[in-house]
């Protein structure tokens, strides 16, 4: 088919899985040149290489919108499905029962996700469905040609709009309110941090939320706006350092965190995100904290980035079902239709 | 006394919502029915869920018709509330019973008049927790007609025994009222009307249920393995019936489940879920009703563009908008077939009984994944809610159709690239993979946006063009794995009718009323689906007129027959109405002689 496979004997560098970078990349972008989002499609090559994800494991979604046409721009040979306006939660809450192994990965946006999909969002948060939800917040409506999203700062005045009258929403609040259990903020001019981010919501059981802010260079990337680069840049306030590392290895606190400084957070299969401590003391594990910091950095009008909320003992949607071993896909006649002795039972059930 | 009459009249009895009649009525419709007598039972109730009038009403027929009549020839009244309604409804020389606490005068001296001191059989019982007292009061209108129209009281205990799920103590409570009361209407009522319940032996071998029932445990048989579903009357119960039967069913002798169900937080969410598992290859279905089927409308586009198969099934009520939540109609079909914006087409099932609920439950499967594409079928309230004799369910007679899946194997015999919308086998239907498929290369990415067969971004207007043209043969290739019309001709008959669903029963009621008191003969087509098979084109050409009954107010089905073939439209004439009832088999006749003696064609204004 239409994705490179590892050519024999060249000399090509693998992963744990056998797989070289090539085999995570997707297909040109035809977003715009600097366009937020192009940089987390390559964040989510990387991380996907670094986890040792094998590409036909892994289900992505999207719903409309630039932000929606971006899964076509890594994992080609994953299967995805770029559905509906808003509606990406539950064509992904559904398609993940098909096989229970699978992992999500969904790329939405701010109009997708915190505007026409309001709801089915918060509904994907408290059922915690197994994946990665990414939001690419730019605060505008990019394929449109720059109308205001939801996310969309009161007072931010765009072409052709004029100025924005409404308060925005706070995607990290909205899903930490609807008891996501994995919630985190960065910021696209920071790829570490969204690799380590990506990394880590790659690990996590359940719903891992990223809400990233991705300026839009086209239609909202005025210095003084908060979804542009230059404000992103001021303004960012990192809760700590941040640093995954995978359960196989030996968990040796990486060199430029000093002891003392740290927090490590278990993950479900056993690796950790190592948390270098900055200003505050802050615990991820708690939602008044969580809250609390987000309140704090509205007020001072910081871009506050990092994992601001996690859960790690909530199960996920597949784990409250009690489902066959078997892929639910998998399933025949055999174990799909009552054998014909129930008939008679079922009939004596009737009057 | 005027000459009996036996087991052909209708009973209603009127109670206030909620006051716990139900049991009552339903011991009624049972024991009627295990005494062998053809019934049906039907629920008129409010959208309320506490005090507005609601009526039951059963219908006995030793003919074996099952549609609902507009006489009342015995009525029960139980609510104040409605009681001068009550009294009016009955049929003159019919019998009236009501509770004598009920302060209203009886006006009435063209019916007879039977006063029920229900609350003083009640109070003599002292058995009954006063908690209870004002549900097992509906026991004794039971008892007092079981004793004046001639009910087995051991046929009472069996319909109790079934409702009570054998809990005897709950048998003996509700029964041991009806005794009494059966007991004080032999000592003092004087029965002065004609009609008369007699054992006959025409429900041998049947059972009683509801569609929604049906439709459930038929859906269970197909394998459904995901069900995403909003509440809404009068689909409700369907999915409420999965739960209570998936476990029984589907469970491994481990205990571990072959299905998941959802309740989602709307019906966009609902659809949306049903196709994302359809996509990944689960037998998926959701029940709704037309608000619902209204939301769901956008995802219905993209599964029927991007080829998914899911089963809705629409138990229709009335609209439009919110209408009359719990009154019937056939009043969606038009909108099924065409929903989603663009070029669209759905193929649409339309049982015509309760055990075809059941079989169209299995059947729906086999033909959306064959097809891949959605399958909605069409009950209604009326079938859905209501209580039906039915053949017993009969096992499919037919393996399970998968259609055109690829998993690994299959894609490494490939001599060929595959391609997810190539037309291969020349039948419009192309071979799919499904997420979960680990082989390299047999992924692919699925859109509601232009594509070509290998599943690639496309704005071309020539790769539109035979993509679509490509789909629509899917609905020609359809013809064959849908359900066929079922025909009944006539020796002699050169006129048709054409009817579906629900309808059904008042339109055989309707031929017979036809041929014995105007001498007309008919022939009948009932259609089973849409796109409209070839019989039916067939059969109009060989009639001379041909009568489309139908439930709503446009003549929907006469419109899509129109559509199908405009050539025989000068035989085609209109018969639809809808009030929110079911139809009658007098009105149909009415509105069908109308027709005859105005000798017009085509639509009326009425």
């Amino acid at each position: 088919m239409n994705q490179a496979l590892p050519m024999a004997g060249a000399n090509v560098q693998v992963n744990l899985v056998g797989m070289s970078k090539n085999d995570y990349r997707g297909l040109p972008s035809t977003l715009c040149q600097g366009c937020g989002h192009n940089s987390i499609a390559n964040q989510i090559i990387s991380a996907a290489y670094e986890m040792n994800l094998v590409p036909e494991n892994v289900v992505k979604f999207s719903g409309i919108g630039c932000s929606s046409k971006s899964p076509t721009y890594f994992l080609n040979r994953s299967f995805g499905f770029n559905g509906l306006h808003g509606r990406m939660p539950s064509i992904a809450t559904g398609a993940l029962f098909g096989d229970i192994t699978m992992k999500g990965i969904g790329v939405s946006g701010d109009g997708d996700s915190a505007s026409i999909g309001m709801g089915q969002f918060k509904h994907m948060m408290r059922r915690n469905v197994n994946m990665v939800y990414i939001v690419e917040n730019n605060g505008v409506y990019g394929l449109t040609k720059g109308q205001f999203s939801a996310t969309a700062e009161v007072g931010l005045t765009l072409k052709k709009q004029g100025i924005n009258q409404y308060m925005p929403i706070d995607i990290c609040m909205e899903a930490i309110a609807s008891n996501a259990t994995f919630v985190a903020r960065s910021f696209a001019g920071d790829p570490k941090q969204v690799k380590e981010l990506l990394k880590a919501a790659m690990a996590h059981k359940g719903l891992a939320l990223l809400d990233i802010i991705s300026p839009c260079v086209t239609f909202n990337n005025q210095d003084n706006a908060y979804h542009s680069y230059t404000w992103g840049k001021d303004h960012e306030a990192p809760l700590h350092e941040i640093s995954f590392i995978p359960a196989r290895d030996e968990i040796i606190i990486p060199d430029e965190f000093e002891e003392g400084t740290v927090r490590e957070v278990e993950m479900h299969d056993g690796s950790s995100i190592v948390l270098k401590k900055l200003e505050h003391d802050y615990d991820p594990t708690s939602r008044f904290q969580a809250l609390h910091k987000l309140e704090e950095a509205q007020e001072n009008n910081w871009l506050v980035t990092g994992l601001i909320y996690l859960d790690t003992k909530k199960p996920a949607l597949n784990e409250k079902y009690h489902l066959v071993d078997t892929a639910l896909n998998r399933l025949t006649e055999k174990e799909l239709r009552p054998g014909p002795e129930t008939i008679k039972q079922i009939n004596d059930l009737m009057f | 006394m005027t000459q009996r009459i036996v087991n052909d009249f209708s009973i209603v009895v009127g109670t206030a919502n909620g006051s716990g009649s139900q049991t009552s009525n339903a011991t009624i419709l049972r024991a009627l029915f295990k005494m062998g007598i053809p019934v049906s039972g039907k629920n008129l109730f409010p959208s309320n869920i506490q005090g507005l009038p609601t009526w039951y009403i059963i219908r006995a027929s030793k003919d074996g018709y099952t549609a609902r009549r507009d006489e009342r020839e015995i009525v029960v009244a139980m609510n104040p509330n409605s009681f001068e309604k009550d009294q009016a409804s009955v049929t003159p020389g019919g019998a009236f019973y009501y509770d004598d606490s009920i302060k209203a005068p009886v006006t009435r001296t063209d019916i007879v008049v039977y006063p029920m001191p229900v609350k003083q059989i009640v109070r003599n019982d002292p058995d009954i927790p006063s908690n209870l007292r004002d549900m097992i009061a509906n026991m004794v209108y039971v008892g007092i007609l079981a004793q004046m129209i001639g009910i087995d009281m051991e046929k009472i205990d069996a319909a109790l025994s079934f409702a009570f799920k054998g809990r005897r103590k709950a048998v003996d409570l509700n029964l041991n009222v009806a005794k009494s009361a059966a007991a004080w209407a032999k000592a003092n009522l004087e029965k002065k009307d004609p009609y008369y319940i007699e054992p006959m032996n025409k429900t041998d071998g049947l059972i009683m249920t509801d569609g929604n029932t049906a439709a459930a445990i038929g859906s269970i048989y197909g394998g459904v393995q995901f069900v995403g579903w909003y509440p809404i009357t009068p689909a409700t119960s369907l999915a409420e019936e999965l739960n209570e039967y998936l476990p029984k069913l589907r469970k491994t002798p481990e205990g571990k489940e072959t299905y998941a169900v959802v309740q989602a937080e709307d019906e966009l969410a609902a659809i949306g879920m049903c196709v994302g598992a359809g996509w990944s290859g689960l037998r998926a279905m959701t029940s709704t009703s037309g608000p619902g089927l209204s939301l769901m409308t956008e995802f219905v586009g993209l599964a029927y563009f991007a080829e998914i198969p899911l089963v809705i099934w629409d138990v229709t009520r009335i609209g439009p908008s919110t209408g009359l939540p719990t009154r019937t109609s056939q009043g969606d079909l038009n909108f099924a077939a065409n929903m989603g914006h663009g070029d669209t087409d759905n193929i649409i099932l339309l049982p015509g009984s309760v055990n075809e609920c059941f079989e169209f439950g299995w059947r729906a499967f086999d033909i959306a994944e064959r097809i891949q594409t959605p399958v909605i079928v069409l009950s209604d309230l009326d079938f859905g809610m209501n209580q039906w004799m039915s053949e017993p369910f009969k096992y499919p007679d037919v393996p399970m159709d998968r259609g055109k899946i690829l998993w690994e194997e299959d894609i490494k015999k490939l001599t060929e690239p595959w391609g997810r919308y190539l037309d291969k086998d020349g039948d419009g239907i192309p071979y799919r993979t499904l997420p979960g498929n680990r082989l390299p290369g047999s992924s692919y990415f699925t859109r509601g946006t232009g594509h070509d067969p290998y599943a690639r971004y496309s704005e071309e207007a020539g790769v539109w063009e035979t993509n679509m043209a490509r789909i629509k043969k899917k609905f020609t290739t359809a013809l064959e794995y849908l359900p066929k019309p079922v025909i009944e001709n006539v020796d002699g008959a050169r006129k048709g009718i054409i009817t579906f669903g629900s309808t059904i029963t008042a339109v055989h009621e309707a031929r017979a009323l036809l041929e014995t008191e105007q001498g007309i003969k008919t022939n009948l087509l009932r259609l089973r689906a849409l796109p409209i098979a070839t019989e039916a084109k067939e059969f109009i050409a060989q009639q001379d007129k041909v009568y489309i009954v139908e439930m709503n107010r446009d003549g929907q089905l006469y419109e899509e027959i129109l559509i199908a073939m405009p050539e025989l439209a000068s035989k085609l004439v209109s018969v639809a109405y809808s009030d929110g009832m079911p139809p009658t088999a007098k009105r149909i006749t009415k509105e069908i002689m109308a027709m005859e003696n105005t000798h017009k064609f085509g639509k009326e204004s009425k």
